[in-house]
């Protein structure tokens, strides 16, 4: 962990009355300090700096869908395939990312420059299809824009 | 449309984002009124409104805010949380809230934090949420500036993922910095909620409109909607519509006017299936039944459903019913938190008997098998999260029988590969290889053949 990192831990514990409060604020600047996911030194600077246990780190970490526990590619697209999307053509977007990438959903490409993956309802639900680009929301994304928006996140790799 | 916008006033459409374009606006008018009113008499006024819950549960707003016990029966500071999780599917109107309105819905963070006498207000919103989480930390740097924060400090928390966190006290337990899995109930958040502390938690909704009725008064707020639902509300429009999107709306507004006029009707010249009505763990809707439907609290009890979260969800006839089912199941699945066992057992089984009757390979008996696991976990779980995912399902079953028999008559889909809901699937769960690399155990592998 980087010191202004660790400053920033301790700024979050000032936050709450319990410090643990700030595992998950925590473990989320750990995340995008270490490229997007939480490695085993990663869970121990945080364990240190809230006077937890690694183990609690990770037993909290691992409840969230948000908190990943192995490298994943320099941009994340996550795709909703919950009803309001699926009913407007999610599953083709899918379909057009994994042609587009080579992958499979749930897999990063061999450059490690994209990780695809599929989630849970995004809250964009009139807005379907929502495709998440590292956090960021697309709205209405069909699976012709598919292409642009591979090609737009390979030349920023 | 004369329809009053009372959440979104002022915005002409657009974002109120600089503090300054807000008060030129009358902005925090309410809570200057709140701040010389005693707090009992801001909970007075929320009462005359007849404002309840936004969230999904309904519960009038004042009353909650009246069951925080005084300083003198417990000695310990009082909190408001705010929930900002919205997960539901099919609701999407908090994030449009929290994007154009932020300092209406700040200011109600003051309000509530008067009325409850409370120092400390966290807004737990959801992790997904990340430019609603910058508009709001930027908004709340310039209330502190202009010093209108008093002696509250507002902490906005990001959650990391997790749909149970809506449920009150996963959120709770959540914001504790633990797995966000719900307690039992009693104690009530009112009593011990967090820190086992004396808590009140509202949705963001709620609190915005609290702004709106300190500016207005609570009588003139319940002039507005219907006599058991005051007010207007912002419904989530989504599905097969040409217009999806958030609506403000008084409530007691026709159902199928939403469908047809707000959201321009059913795409593509298709025809209206179904309606799930307050977000996916609700009682759907067939099209007929939708008919003298109006958008309040009573009107949908009558019609045996529930207004939920105000998420309208219209599926038109490509929609397998079957695969509906199974897709709403595998979300509750994948969102149990696996604390009780009706909930995290329950929904996998209900998943795997979707999925086996759409693949063809359903037995005559599959459908009351379902019918069975559904009752067996309806009033049994912890948390309304297992008794919801079986309501809407069974609903499914109950509504559509003669459909989900034809799959199994069949063998299989009559739609064929024709449904709008073909081959969608449950997000991928890397999960399994996590646990693995990290060797502290396995998941199960989870084929859908369990019960071939």
């Amino acid at each position: 962990m980087s010191a202004s990192l660790a400053d920033r831990v301790q700024a979050l514990r000032g936050l709450y009355p319990d410090p643990r409060s700030a595992v998950v604020p925590a473990l989320q600047l750990a995340q995008a300090e270490n490229g997007g996911w939480l490695s085993e030194e990663a869970f121990r600077a945080v364990a240190d700096a809230l006077e937890l246990t690694p183990a609690y780190c990770l037993s909290v970490a691992s409840f969230y869908d948000m908190f990943r526990v192995e490298p994943v590619g320099r941009h994340v697209v996550e795709i909703c395939t919950n009803v309001s999307c699926a009913v407007k053509g999610a599953q083709q977007v899918v379909d057009a990312f994994e042609r587009e990438l080579g992958i499979e959903t749930g897999t990063t490409t061999g450059d490690g420059a994209v990780t695809l993956r599929t989630v849970e309802c995004l809250g964009g639900c009139g807005w379907a299809t929502v495709v998440a680009i590292d956090n960021r929301h697309r709205l209405h994304v069909r699976s012709a824009d598919v292409p642009a928006i591979v090609e737009e996140l390979r030349g920023d790799a | 449309m004369a329809t009053p916008e009372i959440v979104f006033a002022g915005t002409n459409g657009g974002a109120v984002t600089e503090i300054a374009e807000y008060e030129a606006t009358g902005g925090f008018g309410g809570l200057a009124r709140a701040r010389a009113m005693a707090p009992a008499d801001v909970i007075t006024e929320l009462n005359a409104s007849g404002l309840r819950g936004r969230g999904g549960a309904f519960f009038p707003t004042g009353r909650k805010w009246s069951f925080l016990p005084s300083r003198e029966q417990v000695a310990k500071p009082h909190y408001l949380v705010v929930n900002a999780d919205e997960s539901e599917p099919g609701t999407f109107k908090d994030r449009e809230i929290m994007l154009r309105v932020p300092f209406r819905f700040l200011e109600g963070c003051l309000i509530a934090a008067h009325a409850i006498e409370s120092r400390h207000v966290f807004v737990y919103i959801r992790g997904e949420y990340e430019r609603e989480f910058e508009t709001l930390v930027a908004a709340l740097a310039q209330i502190r500036k202009r010093k209108l924060l008093g002696k509250v400090t507002v902490v906005v928390h990001r959650g990391a993922g997790a749909y149970i966190c809506g449920e009150e006290t996963a959120l709770l337990e959540s914001l504790e910095g633990r797995r966000g899995q719900p307690r039992t109930k009693p104690p009530f958040p009112a009593i011990a909620g967090l820190y086992a502390s004396p808590t009140a938690v509202n949705n963001v909704e709620s609190i915005t409109t609290a702004t709106s009725i300190l500016e207005m008064g609570g009588a003139e707020y319940a002039k507005l909607g219907v006599e058991s639902s005051t007010g207007t509300r912002v419904f989530s429009l989504s599905g097969d519509v040409v217009r999806g999107g958030n609506y403000e709306l008084p409530h007691g507004y026709p159902l199928s006017d939403l469908i047809n006029v707000e959201g321009g009707g059913i795409a593509g010249g298709r025809t209206l299936k179904a309606v799930i009505p307050g977000g996916s763990s609700t009682v759907i809707l067939t099209a007929s039944e939708i008919e003298n439907v109006t958008l309040d609290f009573d009107s949908m009890t009558a019609a045996g459903t529930a207004i939920g979260s105000a998420a309208v969800i219209a599926l038109d006839d490509r929609c397998c019913m079957v695969q509906l089912g199974a897709r709403v199941s595998q979300f509750y699945e994948h969102e149990s938190c696996g604390k009780c066992t009706p909930c995290r057992v329950g929904t996998h089984w209900t998943t795997s008997i979707l999925q086996k009757i759409e693949d063809g390979r359903g037995a005559p008996a599959d459908l009351d098998l379902l019918l069975d696991v559904c009752d067996r976990v309806n009033g049994k779980c912890l948390c309304p999260l297992g008794d919801t995912a079986m309501i809407a399902i069974a609903s499914y079953v109950a509504k559509f029988r003669d459909e989900f028999q034809a799959h199994i008559d069949q063998g299989g889909c009559p739609l064929g590969g024709a449904s709008s809901l073909e081959g969608i699937l449950a997000p991928v769960t890397v999960y399994e290889r996590h646990i693995h690399a990290y060797g502290v155990g396995r998941m199960i592998e989870r084929p859908l053949e369990v019960i071939a």
